[in-house]
């Protein structure tokens, strides 16, 4: 579980069958176990409305069979979270009051499918969200805008501008990313060592 | 410091029947200036002297937000009520001059949706008469599902229908027609909002059913002002104020400690603002709530108390007030 | 009589100054010798004549120059002025609330006629002279909220009010103290608020929302807010933190006086009659040491307000690093002499 540090810090749940008419889950790499643990407390036929998108990443095909033994009405196996998006946009471009949605693994995941959600005019309160696997984040730099995935170290370099960068807590769900600003601007000799702490 | 409102002084300036049950008002101001821009949703409290008792009653606006020279309500006659609609349907006079409350939105539509399905039951049609001009105003995508008792109680149907045709749904109980909703429910495209105005019945029942639908709470709106309902007498302490009260069985609690010259703050007078709330000191004997603010642990509780619809029977009441 | 509009600049040479009437009437935000957070919301009713409470929407001499100013940093960087889709209508009652509010208290400068829809604006301090159709985006040069923002002193947020909170749903930053508008956007009360330390656990925040959400039309509150900046910059953004931040560096006991400056913030909230939305203008005034120190009253208050004030609350509002060098050449100006109450410059 991820601690809680301010209040713009996401908070994720653990997945819960909701009431609703079609029910649709985006997870990667160990975001499959949450759908699976969710599975043994779903009402029978539940996953007759669902649709699973599902990212593997570096679980290759461990979670791939369980997820299709749940006989979802849809099943996607995608290489990438991005090369998944627009299939999720499309779905959600067509989709009906009562379909439900359920986000399950990295926070990079998560937030990237909440941010097509809302943009599709889900309010965020009504999405499950559960975390499981990598805690590296994405991270927006303050200054050139640019956002750098897969950030593991505090601070981090921005891959676009090349600052270095104070990895905060303040979460954008717009933007789906954490803020980084300059960590050295009042004195730009100051370099403080990077530790990898978001793992 | 506490929420409140402004008061206007308007003219009545016009009276119109608009069926055997419901009339319609309008007010201009008494200075000739134009009263205040408003949302559609919202409402005004009326101030109504009748003899020696004050009645403060909130009514939906439902003239156009676009158009504020003067300012439309329409009244259900209610003959087993506390007689707020009566003394405006049998004593209220054009060119009587009122005081009325600047505008308050409880109700406002959520201007994010994709599409605003509103469903109305008999006089819970009026806060919609103002919100669709509103919307239809800047081309917003809107729907309305409106169930009355029988054509001739279908307060301004025909009006709705000749504005906006095809976009409104007309169930008349008489004839036995239902609302589909269900079907209506599971047909909404991704993003719509759902208003519902009506008698509690249909509210709830909405809900409910959209609930189980799928609709998330954030995408359900709902307008229900409880009306103050009549009781027995009861004795009340204010605490605070040092002031023993009685009261009526046509009055309200909050009217009752107004009377007294304390004056708790209010918007709604209706049970969902929130604003009246007050914290009960001792009491012996069962609280009668009525109202949509407090929770159901807080009614269990015995500690607060919304005395806009909310009344008591017992031994004693001591609040802090 | 008119105001008489300063040119001078923000950035670069940065020749703000305040004039001596100017002084008199800063909303010098401490009316006790000791700062800490507190629900200060009052209701925003007019103050005394001339000074910057007088009228709901304060315009001063600082007007044609900080206009330039915002439209320099707007060609920089356009993501400091947004709107989310729905928030158009809000747009156009802080145009009508802008426009009335500076026709009626300096009518010499500003003029509004209505007719119906078709209105006719005029700002002679600006040379604009406009007419368009109220509601109609089309017949502005840009949408309702930047185009009246671009001619209205202070940073705006626009506050959408939805299941009893407010979202941070459209606005124009071109003078904040730290924060960016563009992350920001679409937040609620909570969240744009999580950096802020301890106000959270003092209940500061729940307290406030739930002021706010009652705020009814026609009853606006206010507030005020501080910090301090190096240098008379408006434009003291995150965005650009990596460009201004290394002004915190250059304080020296000689140039404090003209070098650092207080900076306050006069928040106001106004409901939106048509959106129902809330308008937040956060007007930033801002004065020098060596001019506040004409009152001898606010030199010993702002001595003891800044030595007494928690660390966290200094590291948050960046003063860490020059506060000591600040302190030092404030309190030759604190002989220890009794305050008196209130925030007046005696």
């Amino acid at each position: 579980m991820t601690a809680k540090t301010i209040l713009s810090r996401p908070v994720y749940g653990t997945l819960s069958p909701q009431p609703g008419k079609h029910h649709l889950f985006i997870a990667d790499a160990e975001g499959a176990a949450a759908i699976l643990d969710m599975a043994n407390s779903a009402p029978a036929g539940f996953f007759a409305d669902a649709h699973i998108m599902f990212v593997p990443g570096a679980t290759g095909t461990k979670y791939v069979e369980p997820l299709k033994k749940l006989q979802p009405a849809q099943f996607y196996e995608g290489p990438s979270i991005a090369s998944a998006l627009p299939r999720l946009r499309q779905t959600l471009a067509t989709a009906h009051m009562g379909l439900r949605v359920y986000l399950s693994g990295t926070e990079g995941l998560i937030g990237q499918a909440m941010q097509a959600a809302l943009e599709a005019g889900i309010d965020h309160t009504s999405i499950q969200t559960e975390q499981r696997g990598s805690l590296a984040r994405r991270v927006q730099c303050v200054h050139c805008k640019g956002i750098t995935e897969n950030v593991t170290t505090q601070p981090a370099t921005c891959s676009h501008c090349g600052l270095l960068l104070l990895v905060r807590d303040h979460y954008s769900r717009r933007i789906a990313a954490f803020q980084g600003v300059c960590i050295n601007a009042e004195d730009p000799t100051e370099n403080p060592p990077k530790e990898e702490i978001f793992r | 410091m506490s929420a409140g409102t402004s008061k206007i002084d308007v003219t009545v300036t016009d009276i119109v029947p608009v069926n055997e049950l419901v009339k319609r008002f309008h007010f201009r101001r008494t200075d000739g200036a134009i009263l205040p821009t408003f949302s559609g949703g919202a409402h005004v409290v009326v101030e109504m002297r009748d003899d020696d008792r004050t009645r403060l009653n909130p009514y939906s606006l439902m003239s156009s937000p676009l158009d504020t020279t003067d300012y439309t309500i329409s009244v259900r006659r209610d003959d087993v009520g506390r007689g707020g609609s009566l003394f405006m349907h049998n004593r209220v006079k054009p060119g009587q001059r009122m005081v009325i409350s600047n505008p308050v939105n409880l109700f406002s539509l959520d201007l994010r949706a994709r599409k605003h399905l509103m469903i109305a039951g008999g006089i819970g049609i009026t806060p919609f008469m103002a919100q669709t001009s509103q919307l239809a105003g800047e081309g917003g995508n809107f729907e309305l599902h409106y169930t009355c008792r029988s054509e001739a109680l279908g307060t301004y149907a025909d009006v709705l229908q000749a504005r906006y045709g095809r976009r409104i749904h007309l169930y008349h109980d008489d004839r036995d027609e239902k609302l589909p909703l269900e079907k209506l429910l599971s047909s909404q495209p991704l993003g719509t909002h759902l208003y519902i105005c009506g008698p509690a019945g249909m509210i709830d029942w909405v809900r409910r059913t959209a609930s189980e639908a799928g609709w998330p709470s954030e995408t359900v709106h709902y307008e229900h002002f409880a009306a103050p309902q009549p009781g027995k007498p009861f004795d009340v302490t204010l605490a605070v104020s040092g002031k023993q009260i009685r009261v009526g069985e046509q009055q309200s609690l909050l009217e009752a400690i107004e009377a007294a010259g304390v004056d708790p703050p209010y918007l709604c007078r209706g049970g969902v603002c929130g604003q009246c709330e007050t914290n009960v000191v001792s009491y012996d004997g069962k609280f009668l709530h009525n109202d949509h603010w407090l929770s159901e642990e807080e009614h269990r509780s015995g500690c607060k108390i919304m005395p806009c619809v909310s009344r008591f029977e017992g031994k004693s009441l001591v609040l802090e007030r | 009589m008119g105001i008489n509009f300063r040119k001078e600049t923000f950035r670069d040479d940065f020749t703000f100054r305040n004039s001596p009437e100017h002084i008199r009437r800063f909303p010098f935000p401490f009316h006790e010798d000791a700062y800490m957070y507190a629900v200060n919301i009052e209701p925003h009713v007019p103050g005394p004549k001339g000074s910057v409470l007088e009228h709901g929407i304060d315009v001063d001499e600082h007007y044609v120059s900080e206009m330039h100013d915002r439209a320099l940093v707007l060609a920089e960087d356009p993501l400091r002025c947004q709107s989310l889709p729905h928030m158009t209508l809000a747009g156009w009652d802080l145009l009508e609330l802008l426009m009335t509010s500076k026709a009626e208290s300096y009518p010499e400068h500003f003029t509004l006629n209505r007719d119906g829809d078709k209105w006719h604006w005029i700002n002679r301090p600006l040379g604009i002279d406009d007419r368009f159709t109220f509601g109609d985006v089309s017949t502005l040069p840009y949408g309702p909220m930047e185009y009246i923002t671009r001619q209205s002193q202070g940073d705006f947020c626009i506050l959408d009010q939805r299941d009893g909170n407010l979202w941070m749903d459209a606005g124009i930053v071109t003078t904040q103290a730290d924060w960016s508008l563009d992350f920001d956007i679409g937040m609620n009360f909570f969240e744009w608020h999580a950096p802020v330390p301890l106000a959270h656990e003092k209940g500061i925040f729940t307290r406030a929302l739930k002021f706010l959400t009652n705020i009814q039309q026609g009853a606006p509150a206010r507030r005020l807010n501080w910090t301090m900046t190096i240098n008379p910059r408006l434009d003291t953004s995150p965005e650009n933190y990596h460009k201004w931040g290394t002004d915190r560096a250059t304080v020296t006991p000689e140039n404090v006086g003209q070098k650092v400056h207080l900076r306050v913030e006069l928040q106001s909230f106004w409901r939106l009659p048509r959106s129902n939305a809330l308008v937040f203008p956060i007007r930033c005034y801002l004065i020098k040491m060596d001019e506040l120190v004409t009152s001898p009253k606010w030199a010993r208050r702002f001595h003891r307000v800044l030595r007494d004030l928690p660390t966290e609350l200094a590291d948050y509002k960046g003063l860490s690093r020059y506060r000591p060098t600040v302190l030092e050449w404030l309190s030759q100006y604190d002989d220890g002499a009794a305050t008196s109450p209130g925030f007046g410059p005696d």
